[in-house]
C-alpha cells in the first residue's frame, strides 16, 4: 500500500527483513560480493543482475561469496542448514540446476525422509528461470516441472512483486528446502508492497482475476500474459478467470477444481516445454476430478517442444502469447 | 457558464479509487431529483455502491453509459431547470473538460504518518471548518472504512481519520493491546494535530474507543456518534469474531465477512484480500489474539461503558444498522442520554452500507 516496488527489489527487501530479524539467516551465491572494494564501488555487485545489492553493506557477516562451483556451495548450504543455519543459496540461473542435482534432489530433498523426521533442512535455492532474456538456450530455461517432481522439496514460482516479498519471507521461515525460481523478466515489474514483513503461506493459488466463462490456470510470467488475453477477451464477451497458483509444490488443486466446476473449462498456460509439464499435470488432476463438470476438451498453451531459441524473433515465437492464450480460450467456447 | 446548471460526476471514494464503471442509472433524462435520491450505481475494484444525488432538480442529460468507465471527476449527467434551454445544457457538455485517467498521477492528498508514543499511527485528512470530527474504525477495521464518509462530513467540518494501533498501518508490535492502548493513541493524536477538542465517531469496536476517550477526557470532547458500537452490552456475534482472528486463508475467511452486510454481496474477492494481506502482516495474527482476548473473550463483550456515558453531559447519538449480525441493534437503546437513530436495510456496515444516511446524521450533531 502507498508504495511501488519493484519485483527485484521485493525480493532484495524480503532477504533485508530477514537477515535483519534473524542472524542465522546467511546468503551464498556467486558474485553476491564481488565487486566491493573495486573503484568505484561503495558496494558489491549483489549478484549478477545486482538483485542484493546493499545487503553486504548491511550484513556483512551474513553474505559469503562462493566460487563457481555449484555442487560445492548448494552442498554447503544444504549441509549449513541441516547444522543451524537458514542458507539461502543463489544459483543465478536455473539452468545450472544439473551441476548440482545430486545435492538438490537426493540430498536435501531426501534428509527428513532418511533420517525419520529428525533432520530439517531449511534451505531456499534462489534461481532466475524464463525466456525472453536473449540469453539463449543454456540460460532461458522454465525447469519447473523438473524440480515439481521431487518430493521432499517446495517450489515457489510467483507473478509479481507482492507475491515474491511474502513468498520470499515464507521460503527463509519454512524448514524444508525451498526452490524459489524467480522469472528474470518479471524483475522490473512493480505494484504495491507493503514495507512492514508478511508471510503469504504456500499451497494457496491467487485468484489474479474473477471470470464465470472460462479457467485460466498458469503461474510466473505467463499470469501476465494470461491477464493481457483476458483482456482481449472480454471484448468478445468471454468471461476469463485466471488463477495464479504461485506455488507448484505444494500445488492447491482445490482452488483449480472449485473455479473448474463453476467454468466447465480449462486453458492450462506454462511456459515450461509440453512434455510432463505443470500444464499436463494440471489437465490430468483436472480431468480426473471435475470430468464432469468440462463442457468442453482441455486446451494446453506452451512452447514447443525445442531448446529456447537463441533468434530473436524465434524465441518471441517460442514464448507463449496473449493472442495464443486467446485463442486457446476461444476454442474452449467453441467445443 | 449559467450557474444554474449542476454537474453529476463521478465519485471519488478513497485515495486509491482512479476510475469506477457507471453500472447503471435509476433515473432517466426528464426525471425531477431530489437530493439523496440513489441515481446510479457505481462499481470499483474495492465496492460497489449506490450514488445519491447531492443536488436536486431536473435531469437533463445521462452523459455516461451505464457499463461504461470513467475516470474520477468525469462528468456523467446535467442537471438544470427545464428554463434552461437544450442548446445551453449542450454548450455545458461540451465545453466540460473531462478528467484524463492517468494512472501515475498523484491523486492530492495522501496518507499522514505520525510518530506518537504508541508508535507509528496513520492517519487522514480533509480541512474544513471549526471544530473537526474524528473518526474512529472497528476491529479489525481501517481508516477505509469510512470510504463513503471523509468527504461528505468534510463539507461541514475538518475530518481526520485514523488507523488505531495494530489495524491497517499503524504499528503493529503493540505490548498491551487493550481499551486504553487504543485510548491512549486517540489523545496522542490529538495532542500531536493540537486538537483541544473533536467530534468522536466511533463504529463498532472504534464506539467504545471513542466513549472511553469521552468518559476519561469529557473536555476534549464536543459530541460523541456512536455507530453499531461495542461497550452497550454484553452479546456479541463471537462466530464473526473468532471467526475473523482465525480465518487463515479467503475460503475461510469470507463466510465471515458477511455477517458484516446487510446486503452480502458487497463482499468480493478485492475485499477479502485486502484483509487477509493485513492479517498476514508480521505482528497482526499476536494482536489481534490479544486485542479479542481483552475485549471480547469466551464469546462476550467485556467491557460495558454505557453508564459512564449517562455521566456525560456533551450530545450524544447512536446509530445502527437495523440488519446488524455482529452486534445486536437493542444494544442502540442503552444510553438514556443519546439519541437513537436505526437504519432499515442496512447491516453492522452502516456507515458504508447507507452512507449518505449515516452522513446526515453525523453532520447534524456538529
Amino acid at each position: 500500500m502507498a508504495r511501488t516496488l519493484s519485483m527485484k527489489d521485493a525480493v532484495n527487501e524480503a532477504i533485508d527483513q530477514e537477515m535483519g530479524r534473524d542472524p542465522t539467516v546467511i546468503m551464498m551465491g556467486e558474485d553476491i560480493v564481488g565487486g566491493a572494494g573495486a573503484d568505484g564501488e561503495d558496494d558489491a555487485w549483489g549478484g549478477v543482475l545486482g538483485v542484493t545489492k546493499g545487503l553486504f553493506a548491511k550484513y556483512p557477516n551474513q553474505m559469503i561469496d562462493t566460487p563457481l562451483s555449484e555442487s560445492a556451495y548448494i552442498g554447503s548450504a544444504i549441509g549449513a542448514a541441516t547444522c543451524g543455519l537458514r542458507p539461502i543459496a543463489e544459483l543465478m540461473f536455473v539452468d545450472f540446476l544439473g551441476v548440482c542435482l545430486d545435492q538438490v534432489f537426493n540430498q536435501a530433498a531426501k534428509f527428513r525422509y532418511m533420517f525419520g523426521g529428525k533432520a530439517e533442512t531449511p534451505v531456499v535455492i534462489r534461481a532466475m528461470c524464463g525466456a525472453g532474456f536473449r540469453a539463449a538456450a543454456q540460460h532461458s530455461q522454465m525447469l519447473t516441472p523438473i524440480v515439481t517432481h521431487i518430493p521432499g522439496l517446495k517450489v515457489v514460482c510467483p507473478s509479481n512483486a507482492y507475491d515474491t516479498k511474502g513468498l520470499m519471507i515464507q521460503a527463509i521461515r519454512d524448514n524444508d528446502p525451498v526452490i524459489f525460481l524467480e522469472h528474470k523478466n518479471l524483475y522490473a515489474s512493480e505494484c504495491d508492497v507493503p514495507e512492514e514483513p508478511y508471510a503469504i503461506p504456500f499451497g494457496e493459488a491467487n485468484i489474479a482475476r474473477e471470470g464465470k466463462d472460462v479457467t485460466i490456470v498458469t503461474y510466473g510470467l505467463m499470469v501476465q500474459k494470461s491477464l493481457e488475453a483476458a483482456d482481449m477477451l472480454k471484448k468478445d464477451d468471454i468471461d476469463v478467470e485466471v488463477i495464479d497458483l504461485r506455488t507448484l509444490s505444494p500445488i492447491d488443486m482445490d482452488t483449480v477444481i472449485e473455479s473448474v466446476e463453476e467454468t466447465g473449462r480449462l486453458v492450462c498456460v506454462d511456459e515450461a516445454n509440453p512434455r510432463c509439464s505443470i500444464a499436463t499435470d494440471v489437465s490430468a488432476c483436472v480431468a480426473r476430478d471435475a470430468f464432469k463438470a468440462l463442457k468442453s476438451p482441455i486446451e494446453m498453451v506452451t512452447p514447443p517442444h525445442t531448446p529456447v531459441p537463441f533468434s530473436p524473433s524465434l524465441e518471441d515465437l517460442y514464448i507463449p502469447s496473449a493472442d495464443r492464450i486467446a485463442d486457446a480460450v476461444r476454442k474452449t467456447m467453441e467445443a | 457558464m449559467n450557474d444554474q446548471i449542476t454537474p453529476i460526476l463521478m465519485p471519488k471514494w478513497g485515495l486509491s479509487m482512479r476510475v469506477g464503471t457507471l453500472a447503471a442509472w435509476h433515473v432517466e433524462v426528464g426525471t425531477e431529483i431530489t437530493p439523496g435520491d440513489e441515481i446510479m450505481d457505481v462499481e470499483t475494484d474495492k465496492i460497489a455502491n449506490a450514488v445519491e444525488a447531492a443536488d436536486g432538480g431536473l435531469l437533463r442529460r445521462c452523459v455516461g453509459q451505464a457499463g461504461e468507465v470513467y475516470p474520477v471527476q468525469a462528468l456523467l449527467g446535467v442537471i438544470a431547470p427545464s428554463a434552461v434551454s437544450d442548446a445551453e445544457v449542450d454548450a455545458y457538455v461540451d465545453a466540460f473538460e473531462m478528467p484524463e485517467i492517468d494512472e501515475d498521477e498523484d491523486t492530492g492528498p495522501s496518507y499522514e504518518f505520525a510518530e506518537l508514543d504508541v508508535g507509528k499511527i496513520r492517519y487522514t485528512e480533509r480541512s474544513g471548518e471549526g471544530i473537526p470530527v474524528l473518526l474512529i474504525h472497528g476491529f479489525g477495521g481501517d481508516l477505509d472504512n469510512w470510504l463513503f464518509n471523509i468527504e461528505a462530513i468534510s463539507e461541514k467540518a475538518s475530518v481526520y481519520a485514523l488507523d488505531l494501533p495494530g489495524h491497517g498501518q499503524s504499528v503493529k508490535a503493540i505490548s498491551n493491546p487493550n481499551l486504553e492502548t487504543m485510548v491512549g493513541a486517540v489523545i496522542q493524536l490529538m495532542d500531536h494535530l493540537k486538537l483541544d477538542k473533536a467530534h468522536l465517531v466511533g463504529h463498532s469496536m472504534g464506539g467504545l474507543v471513542a466513549a472511553q476517550t469521552a468518559i476519561s477526557n469529557p473536555n476534549r470532547v464536543a459530541s460523541i456518534s456512536l455507530i453499531c458500537s461495542a461497550g452497550l452490552g454484553e452479546s456479541i456475534n463471537s462466530d464473526y469474531i473468532e471467526g475473523f482472528v482465525s480465518s487463515a486463508n479467503r475460503k475461510e475467511l469470507k463466510p465471515k465477512l458477511k455477517h458484516l452486510f446487510a446486503d452480502d454481496s458487497l463482499v468480493n474477492r478485492s475485499m477479502v484480500d485486502d484483509l487477509l494481506k493485513y492479517k498476514r502482516l508480521d505482528g497482526v495474527q499476536t494482536f489481534l489474539d490479544g486485542l479479542k482476548e481483552n475485549l471480547f473473550s469466551n464469546g462476550k463483550q467485556n467491557v460495558n461503558i454505557a453508564a459512564g456515558l449517562d455521566a456525560l453531559d456533551c450530545p450524544q447519538q447512536v446509530i445502527w444498522g437495523e440488519a446488524d449480525a455482529v452486534i445486536p441493534k437493542t444494544h442502540a437503546n442503552r444510553i438514556a442520554a443519546a439519541t437513537v437513530s436505526v437504519i432499515s436495510g442496512a447491516g453492522h456496515m452502516v456507515q458504508m452500507e447507507e452512507s449518505s444516511q449515516v452522513n446526515d446524521l453525523l453532520k447534524d450533531i456538529l
